[in-house]
């Protein structure tokens, strides 16, 4: 309760510009507020105090497995979360995964919105067929890379190559094992897949409300397609990226399933979700696998009052 | 890019038209190579086991839906239809429960909102931003200690905390929509509340609400991280049973193509058909 709510008052700061009431009959105010009491009665009953029970059972000594050796342990797990090497390096695995699918499918998802943003025959269809991996159940994407695509003798990409290979008359192609070779990028790759067509969707739907008599005065001024685009797609584009960029980052963070389904942590992919499951799941480590969780709460913190700040910013233009 | 004018209503010649040709081309491919893997799931579901698994790929071989009928359980003897129904089951109640709770509040929010209506849209917002392990830990032990363990009640009560803020959010600017004025004309002209949600607010709002459901039903079958750790023998849902039909049956490619087909096909229908409302809601309303 406490963090998320100086959270919303960092966030708030900038706010300069929104709806004020003027201040009424308190009995008229209750009647305002009450739809909207169980809705956050119930938010902060389910979200906000198991975290309460969390930051507690991360003082304690606790291991499922132990039962009888139950004390106050002060910062002992602190200790050992910060020092754990392992810890650290899924800290590392989780900006560098959620930095690199947010940006590349960002980036692609960019690419993909203007190809669709132009007439062309079969658009429809197209589209289509670029909304389907972000609709693919996430287990089962997963699965279908690891088992179906990356499998290192009879996965798609390998046999594609041996195929080629065998066009040239070669019967000895490449064959890596893409998963245990390049781990973190084939996690990437995946999410990446499943990812781009979301960016794509909320960039392609920015890019179809810009003014077009604001496009059209420009180029009867004898602006260039990249003028154009620099000086007024992109500008009008911005939020749309921002929102974009912060949605999946919400999500790629707190990605569990590819992680868990295609390498099962192993070789270096761990990333915070998936070790502090390990820990509360695997290890039965109660006291350890809070701490862990209260660590990665702050520094989600870190990520989250950037984020409003850019939310908040959305917020100001609507309400203005 | 060429510094050329091209817009889509006045192709200029013979060359722009050509490069809007390759462009289109391009998109063509971009949206072939996405959906590859897609085409190839459901293919291999489709295969027999013995011409799933080759090096190189078997394209022309026979198609056969021996994979389905193994899934539903014809020789193995494990029913998916369980965590199937655990899955629907789960799905629908939270996202009915995160509607009856989402609109009254967006509600608060949009049309008459109350005082720092903002600060509590971000409170709702940065609940998103906690990451759901960091209060795992304690639900795991309430639930085991009251039982409720395997429970498909407790999913939906934890799909229903984690649709709840980005239902609100959608709703608030669904209903944000509806004209001031013309609630205010109706109340003048003497409709009472019923009248005026029955009348104006609820044909403005429908297609939201419908997207709302849709998107909040989409998560909540998706979802996997709850479900493995809160859920076993009776509530597991259809992606905890997924991801154990691979370790329990080993591997069989066509049967767990045809499993991943199977459980994706009603997000994949619904995607599908909704495909506009879609883009809408995912965007928190922030995209019209």
């Amino acid at each position: 309760m406490t963090i998320t709510h100086s959270l919303t008052r960092r966030a708030r700061a900038p706010q300069t510009a929104r709806r004020t009431t003027p201040p009424r009959q308190s009995r008229g105010a209750w009647a305002r507020r009450a739809p909207l009491l169980p809705a956050l009665i119930f938010m902060i009953v389910v979200t906000q105090l198991p975290f309460v029970g969390t930051v507690v059972i991360s003082f304690m000594r606790w291991n499922a497995l132990d039962p009888d050796n139950k004390a106050f342990a002060g910062l002992q797990n602190y200790k050992e979360a910060v020092t754990d090497p392992q810890l650290r390096s899924s800290l590392l695995t989780t900006v560098t995964l959620t930095v690199s699918v947010v940006l590349v499918s960002l980036v692609m998802g960019l690419g993909l919105a203007l190809l669709l943003d132009r007439q062309f025959r079969g658009r429809g269809i197209v589209r289509t067929m670029l909304i389907t991996p972000f609709l693919v159940v996430p287990v089962a994407s997963a699965l279908l890379w690891k088992h179906a695509l990356y499998n290192a003798t009879y996965g798609l990409i390998n046999g594609s190559l041996t195929w080629l290979w065998s066009l040239f008359g070669s019967d000895s192609p490449p064959q890596p094992d893409w998963l245990s070779s390049l781990p973190l990028m084939s996690v990437e790759a995946s999410l990446i897949w499943q990812w781009t067509p979301f960016m794509m969707l909320i960039l392609l739907a920015g890019l179809q409300s810009r003014p077009m008599d604001a496009v059209e005065a420009a180029r009867v001024d004898g602006a260039t397609t990249w003028q154009v685009f620099r000086y007024l797609t992109f500008p009008h584009l911005r939020r749309y990226l921002e929102l974009a960029a912060l949605l999946g980052s919400i999500y790629v963070v707190q990605n569990f399933d590819a992680v868990f389904t295609l390498t099962g942590g192993g070789l270096g992919t761990a990333n915070l979700p998936y070790t502090v499951y390990e820990t509360f799941y695997q290890a039965h480590d109660y006291g350890q696998a809070s701490a862990e969780g209260v660590v990665v709460v702050l520094c989600s913190l870190l990520v989250g009052s950037f984020a409003l700040r850019t939310v908040s910013s959305l917020l100001r233009e609507e309400t203005r | 890019m060429a510094a050329t004018l091209d817009t889509p209503q006045r192709p200029r010649g013979f060359a722009a038209r050509g490069r809007r040709g390759a462009l289109g081309l391009l998109a063509w491919l971009c949206g072939t190579v996405f959906f590859l893997p897609v085409v190839w799931m459901v293919l291999t579901s489709l295969h027999r086991e013995s011409d799933a698994a080759t090096n190189p790929p078997s394209l022309g071989a026979p198609l056969t839906l021996q994979g389905y009928r193994e899934f539903f359980g014809a020789s193995t003897g494990v029913s998916p239809w369980p965590p199937l129904i655990n899955s629907f089951s789960a799905s629908l109640m939270s996202t009915l429960l995160v509607l009856v709770l989402s609109i009254p509040a967006a509600y608060a929010l949009s049309i008459k909102p109350v005082r720092k209506w903002t600060d509590v849209m971000f409170f709702f917002l940065s609940t998103k931003m906690l990451p759901v392990v960091a209060g795992l830990l304690p639900i795991y032990l309430i639930a085991q200690n009251s039982g409720m363990l395997d429970n498909v009640a407790l999913l939906v009560v934890l799909y229903t905390s984690m649709n709840l803020p980005i239902a609100v959010w959608m709703m608030r600017s669904f209903l944000a929509e509806v004209p001031v004025e013309i609630l205010e004309a109706a109340s003048i002209d003497g409709a009472g509340l019923p009248t005026v949600l029955a009348r104006i607010v609820a044909p403005v709002v429908a297609p939201g609400i419908a997207a709302t459901s849709l998107i909040c039903f989409i998560f909540s079958w998706n979802e996997l991280l709850f479900a493995r750790v809160l859920t076993g023998v009776v509530a597991g849902t259809a992606p905890v049973f997924l991801t154990g039909f691979v370790t329990s049956q080993g591997l069989f490619l066509a049967k767990v193509c045809a499993a991943a087909v199977c459980i994706s096909l009603p997000v994949l229908i619904a995607g599908f058909a909704a495909q506009d409302k879609l883009v809408q809601g995912l965007s928190l309303g922030a995209v019209k």
